[in-house]
């Protein structure tokens, strides 16, 4: 019972059930430093995620 | 989440504008009016310009030019090839990126290859010359802005435009107050007019929208950047001050904005007394290459050449 968050090669499981949010809070991943994406499509940060669900974090921070 | 305005399924929340919610097609609309609306509040340019768009392959810059051409502007795109390569052909993909996205649309693409012109890539111009031997970032940004400035000058355009958001500006901003840098701070505005010896007129169109939207604009609109960060971006001062703003942020939706946003309107009330820049009455044409520089003599960048050879 997991749902996959992945950023870059990282990947990260946590308990379904939870807001987007909250998963990116269990991870320490700053929600205004990434877009999330299920299927395709992308989600807002209240969507609740379901077991076997993976998503794609995209990290927005560019610069140098 | 819902679109605030047809209650279709949101697909971003923007948490800086408190309820602003919007779905796909919404979003899409959104970010255009924006950056127009504020094309026209700090008069950046007008449809007659003509302007010199710089795309480095990233978001920010291709979702510029995106988003100019769908407002009907008469843009030029500029890539300056650095010669950067970090083990992922970073510059070669950057190109490749432009190209892509130039010829899809029709758009004319101009490329300036740096080490072709200058006789070395950014890391061997970097090393030959000591500035910043492990880390070419100040060579970089001095090698970009005589170019960019080069360019817009020979080219005949009206104004040159960065795809600078609102996450640069606010770390740009927090570095230069963390260190009551006057002079950058007097200087930092929007728009940027031209100046004596050739400077050319400076527009950054997106300084008030956030990175997190400009990242989704390009996804939304099936905009293929370089994901990956320059090589040397690693542990650069900027990314650490937007990171400690987006932990603000966190806690305070709109705090950005706020800092970047009643930083204008506290110049605009004259928080900064002095109308007039020092730099700029210090402005002449460098005797080597003719471009405008407030050094005593030849300009940083000609300095910066001699010592490479």
């Amino acid at each position: 019972m997991s749902v996959k968050l992945v950023l870059r090669e990282q990947e990260f499981e946590v308990k379904p059930g939870m807001t987007l949010r909250h998963s990116l809070e269990k991870i320490d991943v700053l929600p205004e430093a990434v877009l999330a994406i299920r299927d395709g499509e992308m989600i807002t940060e209240d969507e609740i995620l379901h077991d076997g669900e993976v998503v794609r974090l995209v990290a927005v921070i560019s610069g140098g | 989440m819902k679109c605030i305005k047809c209650g279709e399924k949101a697909v971003i929340h923007l948490r800086q504008h408190n309820t602003l919610a919007l779905c796909k097609e919404d979003f899409l609309a959104w970010v255009p009016e924006q950056t127009q609306r504020f094309i026209e509040k700090y008069r950046m340019f007008g449809r007659d310009d003509r302007a010199l768009v710089a795309v480095s392959g990233g978001k920010d810059s291709l979702s510029l030019w995106d988003i100019l051409w769908r407002l009907g502007y008469s843009t030029t795109g500029l890539y300056i090839g650095l010669g950067i390569d970090g083990g992922i052909g970073y510059s070669d993909t950057s190109l490749k990126m432009c190209e892509k996205f130039a010829a899809e649309r029709g758009l004319q693409l101009q490329v300036v290859d740096a080490p072709a012109e200058y006789g070395g890539t950014i890391p061997e111009l970097s090393e030959s010359t000591h500035r910043g031997r492990k880390k070419p970032c100040a060579v970089c940004g001095l090698v970009k802005r005589h170019i960019m400035n080069r360019a817009a000058r020979e080219g005949g355009y009206d104004v040159l435009v960065t795809g600078h958001n609102l996450d640069d500006e606010a770390s740009i901003l927090m570095a230069n107050t963390l260190n009551w840098i006057s002079g950058y701070l007097l200087r930092q505005w929007p728009v940027l007019e031209a100046g004596p010896g050739g400077l050319v007129r400076k527009a950054k169109p997106l300084c008030r929208l956030y990175e997190r939207d400009m990242a989704a604009y390009a996804l939304l609109r099936g905009i293929e950047y370089v994901y990956e960060e320059c090589p040397y971006s690693h542990g650069s001062k900027s990314l650490f001050y937007k990171e400690m703003l987006n932990r603000l942020e966190a806690e305070r939706p709109g705090a950005k904005m706020s800092f970047y946003v009643a930083f204008l309107e506290a110049k605009e009330q004259g928080l900064f007394a002095s109308s007039t820049d020092p730099a700029l009455e210090r402005l002449h044409n460098c005797p080597s290459c003719g471009q405008p520089t407030t050094a005593p003599g030849g300009c940083a960048f000609c300095r910066m050449l001699a010592k490479a050879v």
